[in-house]
C-alpha cells in the first residue's frame, strides 16, 4: 500500500500539465520528544527549483537556515523563481507537540511545495520536504518528513550560542533541558552533502561529558514532523 | 495531476490488454522489454555501502523478508559486503529477469547508478547492499512494483536498513569488516531472523567495546532510490 501510494505520487510529477493555482490548507505538527522546530520557510514553486536536494551540498542559504535558522535566503532564492512562500507561519518556534495551521496560496506552474526550519538544539539539522507534488484532487493528505543534516557544520552538540554560518556550537536549546561543560562529541561531517541526521548523542552528564545535550530527552527517530495538506 | 494519473494507469491498462490480444506469450514479446536506471545514494553519514545487488523480477521472487531467515546469500551480503551469493541465488530463480552488481563501495553523499532490464509488462525490483560499519545491516528494497512507470517516468523511494539477524551486533573491530574485522561467519549467533535495525550503540554512547563512534549512528532512511525507466 505504501509502495503504491509513492509511486502515484511520483509518477503524477512528471508528464503533469502545470499545475492551476491553488488555496492550500496545511497543518504541520512537530512530533519529537524535545526538539523545537525554528520559524518554518514553506514554499510552492516549479519543478526545477529546490529549497535543498538530498545527497547535495547545501547552498550557503540552506546552511544559513540549518546553522542558525535564518530563512531569508532561502525565501529570496525561491521567490526569485517565482516562488509562492509562507514565511514563520507559527509566529516564533514550533515547539514539541505543538502544530501550526496556515494557507499556502501558490500560482500557475508551482506544482511543487517544499520545506524547511531548523531543529534546536542541533548543530546544523534540519526537518524538510523536498519537492512534494502538490495534490489538486480535493482531499486531505498526509506526509511524514524526515530530520537531515546540512552537511555543513561538525555535530559538536555543544550550546556555545553559534549560529551563525560557519561558527562552531548549537545556538540554544529553547526547551532548557541541556548541560554545559561538555568536550565536544564530533569533527567534521563524514558526509558533507545533505544526509539524513544521524540523530543526537547526548549524555548522561549535566555539567561534563562530550555532549551539552541530554540523550535520556535530545534523542529523535524519523519522522519528526507531520505534514497534512487539505484540497478544499 | 490527479488526471493524469488516472490517464497513466488507464493507458497501461490499455496496453497491457493490447499485447494480450496481440501475442499470447507476452513474456517474449519485444514490447515487454523494459529498461531502467536505479540511481542510490548514500544518505548516512559516516557508512559506506558495500557493492549493491539489484535483482529485476517478476512477481513471486523473494530476495528476503522481514521477520524470516536470511539466505546464505544474503548472510554473505551482510556480513561480508560480498553481493555474489545473493545474485547466485537470484539468478537460479525462474522469476528472476536480471541480476546487476554495483561496481564498488558507494561512500556517504555518494551515488551509483545500475542499469537493469528484462522481458515482462510487469517487472518488480528488490536491491540490498551492507553498510560496512555494521554487523551485518544492510540497506534493503523488498519486491517493488515497478511496472506503472511510463518511459521516462521516476520512482523516488527511500530504503531503510535492516539486520540480518546472523551475526551478533557485537560492533567488534574483529567483526566489522569497515573497520578492518572478519566479513562472512557461517555461524548464526544472532535471532536469525530478519529485522528492521536498531542502529549501532557506539564506544561514544556506552559500549566500551564498540569499534564506531558516533559518526557511525544512523537513522531511517539510508538510501535515496530514484527508479527511471529508460529506452530498452
Amino acid at each position: 500500500m505504501k509502495k503504491q501510494l509513492t509511486a502515484l505520487a511520483i509518477i503524477s510529477s512528471l508528464g503533469a500539465a502545470p499545475a492551476m493555482a491553488q488555496d492550500l490548507d496545511i497543518k504541520i505538527t512537530n512530533l519529537t520528544n524535545a526538539i523545537h522546530f525554528t520559524p518554518f520557510l514553506v514554499a510552492a514553486h516549479d519543478s526545477s527549483s529546490h529549497l535543498f536536494m538530498e545527497g547535495s551540498a547545501a547552498s550557503s542559504s540552506l546552511q544559513a537556515m540549518a546553522e542558525g535558522g535564518d530563512i531569508s535566503g532561502l525565501s529570496t532564492d525561491i521567490q526569485a523563481t517565482g516562488g509562492n512562500v509562507v514565511e514563520n507561519p507559527a509566529g516564533g518556534l514550533l515547539a514539541p507537540g505543538a502544530n501550526t495551521s496556515f494557507m499556502l496560496m501558490s500560482n500557475d506552474g508551482n506544482s511543487q511545495l517544499s520545506l524547511t526550519a531548523m531543529m534546536l538544539p542541533t548543530n546544523d539539522g534540519f526537518v524538510g520536504a523536498d519537492s512534494i507534488d502538490v495534490p489538486t484532487a480535493k482531499g486531505t493528505y498526509t506526509y511524514y518528513l524526515n530530520g537531515y543534516d546540512a552537511g555543513t557544520e561538525a555535530n559538536d552538540e555543544l550550546i556555545t550560542g553559534g549560529g551563525a554560518p560557519g561558527v562552531a556550537g548549537i545556538p540554544v536549546d529553547p526547551g532548557s533541558h541541556a548541560g554545559t561543560g561538555g568536550t565536544g562529541v564530533a569533527t567534521a561531517d563524514s558526509n558533507s552533502m545533505i544526509h539524513i541526521h544521524r540523530g543526537n548523542l547526548g549524555d548522561s552528564n549535566a555539567t561534563g561529558g562530550s555532549s551539552d545535550l541530554d540523550s535520556s530527552v535530545h534523542r529523535w527517530l524519523n519522522p519528526i514532523a507531520e505534514l497534512v495538506i487539505t484540497v478544499n | 495531476m490527479k488526471h493524469s494519473i488516472k490517464f497513466g494507469a488507464i493507458a497501461i491498462a490499455l496496453g497491457s490488454t493490447l499485447l494480450l490480444q496481440g501475442c499470447n506469450d507476452n513474456d517474449n514479446n519485444a514490447a515487454s522489454d523494459r529498461s531502467f536506471n536505479v540511481e542510490v545514494t548514500n544518505l548516512s553519514n559516516h557508512q559506506p555501502f558495500a557493492p549493491v545487488a539489484a535483482v529485476l523480477h517478476k512477481s513471486g521472487y523473494d530476495g528476503f523478508s522481514l521477520g524470516a531467515m536470511a539466505s546464505d546469500g544474503l548472510e554473505l551480503l551482510a556480513e561480508a559486503g560480498d553481493p555474489s551469493g545473493f545474485v547466485a541465488e537470484a539468478s537460479a530463480d525462474n522469476m528472476v529477469l536480471n541480476t546487476v552488481s554495483g561496481t564498488g563501495v558507494i561512500s556517504p553523499g555518494g551515488n551509483e547508478t545500475i542499469k537493469v532490464q528484462g522481458n515482462s509488462p510487469m517487472p518488480r525490483l528488490s536491491l540490498a547492499g551492507m553498510l560496512v560499519n555494521t554487523n551485518d545491516g544492510f540497506i534493503g528494497l523488498d519486491d517493488v512494483d515497478i511496472s506503472a512507470l511510463a518511459m521516462g517516468e521516476s520512482l523516488i523511494l527511500h530504503a531503510r536498513v535492516y539486520d540480518a539477524g546472523t551475526e551478533a551486533n557485537t560492533e567488534a573491530a574483529t567483526d566489522v569488516p569497515g573497520q578492518g574485522g572478519e566479513g562472512m561467519n557461517a555461524a548464526r549467533d544472532d535471532r536469525d531472523f530478519i529485522a528492521v535495525h536498531p542502529g549501532v550503540v557506539s564506544m561514544d554512547d556506552g559500549l566500551a567495546t564498540s569499534a564506531l563512534d558516533a559518526s557511525h549512528r544512523f537513522d531511517n532512511p539510508a538510501a535515496r532510490i530514484v527508479i527511471t525507466r529508460t529506452q530498452p
